[in-house]
């Protein structure tokens, strides 16, 4: 491609560590984009990212959170376009984003698909993840949608309430629940959380990552047929997750992940013990232990 | 035949070029806009754009951010830009392009915001993020009702995107100088007019450029091989700097005249 300089938004800061790292390996110029209220929370992965070499630009515009880095790096890349690829880090913006960042996920999903017929000899009964722009849910999912009998559950943020603002579940329907309807926000046509104008709305979830008005638009397709169920963690559920997995499973899970781990125990309740279930555990959680620390604390 | 192309028929028989400003509506507050409309108009504007403030500007640097951002303090939308409209539309008569994000126009109703867009006195609506393989329902529904849509093109822009966007451009054509969002910039770049040669040879519309634009020099350079010329951030910084200002209409007004005197002949339309 000719490019010398990659740019990518970050949230958690995950997908900024990634492209920090991939950057260094090859000698790349590397600049992120990051809400200001994202750099404050997750101050271990902007630590990362300078160590690998990148460049950190906060970004203090709107809601200081994801939405707000994608809008200023996709100012960056048109500004740069001869020079500068965008790595966009989930499965949503304009055409080809979404396919493509499905395509590269979708090892996942083969690869999980694979796994578990060779370990339990038949297929899953659900598939569990949680979505913020929907990459790591519908890499998993992908393979799997022709299986009609498998369940796909994605997990939105259901934050600290139903107002809006409060949360970030784009399929929140209900009167008072300031639920996202169809839209068009970063190129692309989607459910997202909005005012009756049309401007877009705040959100709030105790994970940067999930804190997103909009969802991947192949979410909002698997939503309107009905092929996959979306519900809601809130930030008090997600805790609870993080600290059960961490105990059961010797995994501190990301808070994102989190938001997955109760729906799977509820999911699980309701099987036979020997059925299987996916749930994906999308990041570690080493970014989240001292957010997690010090709400404890208090 | 629309009010934009007899616009730009008329300056081409003078031999002129169009001047083109930009102001967001409710910048800094809605009265304040509908004065600068009828102000810009008598300094010589040709066409006005007016832009429907969004929560995520995604197209524009940071000058019209900050105007976006003022104006949604102030609550105003799109209904208030149409309002604003319909009472300026009273004391003057050129072409007001509505310039919009899509979503706002979604949401209000594409059919509803094409009439209401018309019985406002609207001309044109510029849509920044509606590409023009997504746009043929919405071009449509402009044009039954009497409105040109108005489309970007960029220099990154590929032939068979700029072929599409002729069958569907009326009034004219909005050629971005450079790649990049809105901002005042110190140089114009080569790439314009190699950009509005391509457009020529896929229409006959008149274009305008813009991006970037801020001084007298750059309007009269840009006038040599363009029809108009759109400023934007240079008009809304002056805006900005004049805030609470009781002569702000006044000084807009007079920095508006600095940019287009002297109104030379525009040899772009002599062709
Ligand atoms: C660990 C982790 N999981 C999930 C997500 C949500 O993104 P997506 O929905 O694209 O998978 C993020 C985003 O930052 C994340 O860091």
């Amino acid at each position: 491609m000719q490019k010398e300089r990659v740019i990518a938004e970050t949230g958690a800061g995950q997908h900024g560590v990634a492209t920090a790292t991939v950057c260094a390996l090859f000698g790349l110029k590397c600049v992120i984009y990051m809400g200001a209220e994202d750099v404050r929370r997750q101050g271990l992965n902007v630590f990362r990212m300078q160590l690998l070499g990148a460049e950190v630009r906060t970004v203090n515009a709107g809601t200081r959170t994801l939405k707000d880095a994608i809008n200023e790096a996709m100012r960056d890349w048109v500004t740069n376009v001869h020079h500068t690829y965008y790595l966009l880090g989930s499965a949503l913006g304009p055409h080809p984003y979404p396919l493509m960042v499905r395509e590269f996920q979708s090892v996942i999903g083969r690869e999980a698909r694979e796994h578990i017929l060779s370990v339990s000899g038949r297929m899953p009964r659900a598939l569990i993840a949680c979505v913020g722009g929907g990459s790591n849910a519908i890499g998993l999912f992908h393979p799997f949608i022709a299986d009609a009998q498998v369940r796909l559950i994605g997990v939105e943020a259901g934050g600290r309430g139903d107002s809006s603002g409060e949360h970030a579940a784009r399929f929140h329907t209900g009167a008072t629940s300031g639920g996202g309807r169809i839209g068009v926000l970063q190129g692309t046509m989607s459910y997202v959380l909005q005012d009756p104008g049309g401007q877009i709305a705040r959100t709030h979830s105790i994970s940067a990552g999930l804190d997103y008005s909009a969802i991947g638009p192949e979410h909002a397709f698997l939503h309107d047929t009905g092929r996959a169920e979306y519900i809601r963690s809130t930030d008090v559920e997600a805790l609870e997750g993080f600290e059960l997995c961490a105990k059961l499973e010797g995994i501190i899970p990301a808070l994102e992940t989190s938001h997955a781990i109760l729906p799977a125990v509820r999911v699980a309740r309701e099987l036979p013990a020997d059925d299987a279930i996916i749930v994906n555990l999308s990041g570690r959680g080493d970014k989240d232990v001292q957010l997690v620390a010090d709400l404890q604390r208090r | 035949m629309s009010r934009i192309r007899k616009t730009f028929a008329s300056l081409k028989r003078a031999g002129r070029g169009g001047f083109i400003p930009f102001i967001t509506a409710g910048d800094p507050d809605l009265t304040t806009t509908e004065l600068l409309l009828i102000e810009l108009a008598a300094a010589g504007a040709d066409v006005i754009e007016l832009g429907v403030p969004f929560s995520d500007p995604v197209a524009d640097g940071e000058t019209i951010q900050r105007a976006s951002e003022r104006a949604l303090r102030k609550g105003v939308t799109l209904p208030h830009a149409l309002t604003c409209v319909a009472r300026a539309r009273q004391r003057i008569d050129v072409p007001i392009v509505l310039f919009s994000y899509f979503n706002p126009l979604l949401q209000f109703g594409e059919e509803r915001l094409a009439i209401e867009a018309r019985q406002a006195g609207i001309d044109g609506v510029l849509v920044t993020d509606l590409i023009p393989e997504e746009a043929h329902s919405w071009t449509k529904t402009l044009l039954q009702h009497e409105l040109d849509p108005i489309f970007l093109v960029a220099p990154t822009t590929s032939d068979q995107r700029l072929a599409e966007i002729a069958r569907q451009a009326r009034g004219f054509i909005y050629a971005v100088s450079r790649a990049g969002v809105t901002g005042a910039q110190d140089e114009m770049p080569r790439d314009a007019e190699v950009l509005v040669k391509r457009v020529r040879a896929v229409s006959d519309l008149p274009v305008a450029v813009g991006f970037g634009v801020s001084t007298a020099e750059q309007v009269r350079e840009v006038w040599r091989f363009a029809d108009a010329v759109v400023v934007g951030s240079a008009i809304v910084r002056e805006i900005e700097r004049l805030s609470g200002n009781p002569d702000l209409i006044d000084q807009v007004g007079h920095f508006t005249r600095s940019l287009i005197a002297p109104k030379q002949i525009c040899p772009a339309t002599l062709r």
